[in-house]
């Protein structure tokens, strides 16, 4: 029998600042939070718009004993300290990364952390300054010249800096978490799929209480103009950021990017009752699949929906209720045409009738697609909805595809008991969550 | 982990498969290992000549297309998406899942631990120059960006993402089911191993294809490596530059490959006659939780991750025959770990062999922990051990039992496989001799 699992504590970066209620409160008014990129010039990229971060400072949020550490914190770790760190706060638990030593909630063999990552890209900057020192005479770069003396111009922690496993293992050691411990790197079924097999963990009874979710940033230039080449930005709208990424509707026309992280406290439902912990959702059900995709493209996503689909219905099944008893939808909801799609197609199979009156909401327009971030930005959303028993505003969706019930709207009270969240990522690993009223 | 609710599956290994700088099969790979051989030779993938470290353990002469089945589906393969399907398909046909006209393909899923593609790192550096401002000694991103437009192809980049080889093994055997991916640098495809067995346990799938899958015999790879001061630079001597628990060891060699199993919960392998080649007992998780730079003076975690795969195989250290260390001939793993060991098997400890194939083909960081697992199944089909090579010089301090230079035989049945990632995620896995 697995132990029920509830969640107690929510922590978001994203564009909209740290913590979840910045972010609450510019969803539930219908605030895009994407604009002009800051942190490069972007104008010589196709896309020029996405949701930043600003103003973080991971070396004021970390302990002081652990501020030299920061120096090997890539963006992607950065946001997952200080998203672990609001998560901890929210969920009103004592570790050593927050109170001090000797009064911790959870003992820390008894704490998991599950932080799923991105492909963590080198800051070119940091990498060329280095490389050109290894030019030869014409300018070109020299393998030689670099074997010879140039990589000595990098940090000797430079690789430490992008290992996509830092995320947890920072967490780890801020917050003393010794109990089992991943890295999950599918792109953006990362999030979800951390939180899940979070979940299992609790459930079969090896901790008590686990950080998970994920973090990612596409604002590193390599990062930026991969996702640019996949084909599935937008990059018709760089003057009317608010406005371009328009999941489900008919004027579609791609995602843009953002950065951020969403970690959430997971606990047993019994441990948490007996510390007396808010429980703000409960986590019901779990479910993931892949996509068979033959057409030797992984760009090309799942047309009929049908890996998302099973993913879903898993999820409903594990939750012992049925589609009949999901209240609301966080969809993956990227604004990529082909992405909405399939996800309308996934839709419509598992829901049937319903489809066409059950409110579907996507976070995209308004911090943008947050990568191995995203599901757990999601997931802390769902969680938030399921807590106020209201959905956020929809925005720019003016004439949703297939009769989808997604078109724009104020944010609305609603009884909520069971919300379905998931993404799908490119390479097709879906994952799905039900979560619960408290 | 496992709790003693005998409803809990019971999990077989039914096929083995890997990719290795020994060669690209199983038997004669085994046959190598066992006579102790090195496959560490001057590094031919990228001129290393100027490098601290000029020379590693590489996979020569491997083509996917020799085992795939659907070619068009890898052309943009990177070494190692292509590594994880030559050891993917070895391991799927020795398992026989292939012929099972009953096979649900959606309770048929993936896991593995594989690290990131190779970066297309002379396109990178196109646009790097391009944009750097000699004056400023800075990048000028406009510049950098436009540059970049005609340097980098999409197709080349995406193959990069941590998620490929998952795409690519999962579209090759058209499993459908849960697909996921760990990257938890050197303990990555043990981790893999452990969690998919979770899944099976818990009745999420019915089979699991899982393993692991990395080069980083590239330019930057070994740059990494070698800022870190983490790599043997004994370049007069390469061959034998891999020297586990040896004193005179200088750090770990790097190799390359992938190593894949195919994992069943037990009923489903008798439902199809298949014959278990071992059972997978007990997995441990831990988190060193110290420093990303050190491992804990008092292995703790790796003692952690130890007894809660003996806790959760139900076993104790008397019946544990061979421990496959992580043992990657670094001073500060191989004094850690020989330290675990002694803390977690006390008196048992010295008379418990315990090996390190890196001693042979280097360490195959995300994929080394599934290659390790492999030999481990070996050990208990032939009982017999294979050795710690190159270990001329004992180190006094470190006495355990290296099997040093030759393979053993032994009576094997159970073993206990070790890896712990750089950051200080560990995990262990124990496996024995499959009996009804």
């Amino acid at each position: 029998m697995s132990r029920e699992v509830v969640i107690t504590g929510l922590g978001t970066v994203t564009a909209a600042g740290i913590g979840i209620e910045p972010l609450w409160e510019a969803v539930c008014r219908g605030r895009s939070l994407v604009g002009r990129i800051e942190q490069f010039d972007p104008s010589g990229f196709d896309l020029q718009i996405g949701g930043e971060v600003r103003g973080l400072k991971v070396n004021k949020i970390v302990p002081k004993s652990y501020r030299k550490a920061t120096k090997v914190m890539a963006r992607d770790i950065e946001l997952a300290v200080a998203a672990a760190d609001a998560a901890v706060r929210s969920a009103g638990l004592v570790t050593p990364g927050i109170n001090g030593e000797d009064d911790a909630t959870y003992a820390g063999e008894r704490t998991g952390c599950h932080i799923g990552a991105g492909l963590i890209e080198a800051e070119r900057e940091e990498l060329t300054l280095a490389m050109v020192e290894a030019r030869d005479s014409e300018g070109k770069f020299d393998l030689h010249a670099w074997g010879r003396e140039g990589m000595g111009n990098l940090t000797p922690l430079w690789l430490l800096k992008y290992l996509p496993n830092m995320l947890a293992c920072h967490v780890t050691i801020i917050h003393d978490a010794r109990g089992p411990s991943n890295t999950i790197t599918c792109a953006e079924a990362s999030s979800g799929l951390s939180i899940g097999e979070s979940m299992r963990v609790i459930g079969r009874d090896d901790a008590d209480l686990c950080y998970c979710g994920g973090a990612d940033t596409k604002f590193n230039l390599l990062t930026f103009q991969k996702q640019i080449l996949t084909g599935r930005a937008n990059t018709q709208d760089n003057d009317n950021p608010a406005a371009a990424v328009r999941p489900f509707d008919q004027s579609a026309a791609g995602t843009v990017y953002g950065e951020g992280s969403g970690i959430v406290c997971l606990e047993s439902a019994q441990t948490a009752g007996a510390r007396g912990a808010n429980i703000i959702a409960r986590l019901t059900g779990y479910g993931a699949s892949q996509t068979i995709n033959r057409t030797s493209d992984p760009l090309n996503p799942d047309a009929n929906g049908d890996g998302i689909a099973r993913a879903i219905d898993k999820a409903i099944a594990d939750a012992k209720i049925t589609c009949d008893d999901i209240d609301a939808i966080v969809a993956f909801g990227t604004a990529i045409p082909a992405y909405d799609r399939a996800e309308s197609a996934a839709i419509g199979r598992v829901f049937g009738d319903r489809t066409k009156h059950l409110p579907i909401w996507s976070s995209k327009p308004y911090i943008g697609m947050c990568g191995a971030g995203a599901g757990g930005i999601d997931i802390a959303m769902a969680a938030k909805m399921l807590q106020e028993q209201k959905i956020p505003a929809t925005i720019n969706c003016d004439a949703p595809i297939d009769g989808l019930h997604c078109g724009s709207a104020p944010a609305r009270d609603a009884e909520l008991n069971h919300v379905l969240v998931y993404a799908t990522s490119l390479g097709g690993q879906n994952v799905a969550q039900v979560l619960s009223r408290a | 982990m496992n709790d003693s609710n005998n409803n809990t599956p019971r999990v077989v290994i039914t096929g083995i498969g890997w990719v290795t700088p020994l060669g690209h099969a199983i038997e004669p790979v085994w046959e190598k290992m066992l006579a102790g051989a090195s496959a560490i030779r001057k590094t031919d993938g990228f001129d290393a000549t100027t490098f601290p470290t000029g020379f590693s353990a590489e996979v020569r002469d491997y083509d996917h297309n020799d085992f795939v089945q659907h070619p068009d589906l890898h052309r943009g393969a990177r070494p190692n998406s292509a590594f994880a399907l030559g050891a993917a398909r070895q391991a799927w046909a020795m398992s026989g899942l292939d012929d099972d006209g009953e096979l649900d393909v959606d309770r048929v899923g993936v896991y593995l631990g594989a690290g990131e593609g190779s970066p297309n790192l002379f396109d990178h550096i196109e646009a790097d120059f391009a944009g750097w401002d000699d004056e400023r000694r800075g990048l000028d991103t406009v510049k950098w960006a436009q540059r970049a437009k005609t340097a980098l192809s999409a197709a080349g980049e995406i193959e990069q993402e941590t998620n490929m080889p998952l795409y690519h093994v999962a579209n090759e055997l058209g499993a459908a089911g849960p697909a996921l991916n760990c990257l938890t640098a050197c303990a990555a495809s043990t981790q893999a191993v452990g969690e998919a067995v979770e899944i099976l346990r818990r009745g999420d799938a019915d089979a699991m294809v899982s393993g692991g899958t990395h080069t980083m015999i590239h330019p930057m790879g070994v740059t990494g490596f070698n800022r870190l001061t983490a790599l043997s630079t004994q370049n007069d001597e390469y061959e034998t530059a891999s020297r586990p628990f040896n004193r005179n060891r200088g750090g770990f060699v790097l190799g390359e490959g992938a190593g894949i199993v195919i994992l069943e919960t037990l009923d489903h392998a008798r439902r199809r006659g298949a014959q278990p080649l071992a059972e997978i007992l007990g997995y441990g998780s831990s988190a060193d939780a110290f420093r990303i730079t050190d491992m804990h003076p008092e292995a703790r975690g790796p003692m952690s991750a130890m007894r809660l795969a003996l806790e959760d195989a139900g076993l104790t250290t008397a019946d544990i025959d061979y421990i496959s260390a992580h043992g990657t001939g670094t001073e500060e793993n191989d004094k850690t770990e020989t330290k675990a060991i002694k803390a977690v098997f006390g008196d048992l400890a010295k008379q418990t062999p315990v090996s390190s194939i890196k001693s042979m083909i280097g360490h195959l960081i995300a994929a080394a922990g599934a290659v390790e697992l492999i030999a481990c199944v070996l050990a208990i089909r032939d009982n017999v051990l294979p050795p710690t090579t190159n270990y001329t010089d004992p180190d006094p301090n470190l006495d355990l039992d290296y099997v040093p230079n030759e393979a053993r035989k032994a009576e094997v049945n159970v073993c206990l496989s070790n890896s712990f990632g750089f950051g200080g995620q560990n995990d262990t896995l124990i496996i024995r001799r499959f009996t009804d």
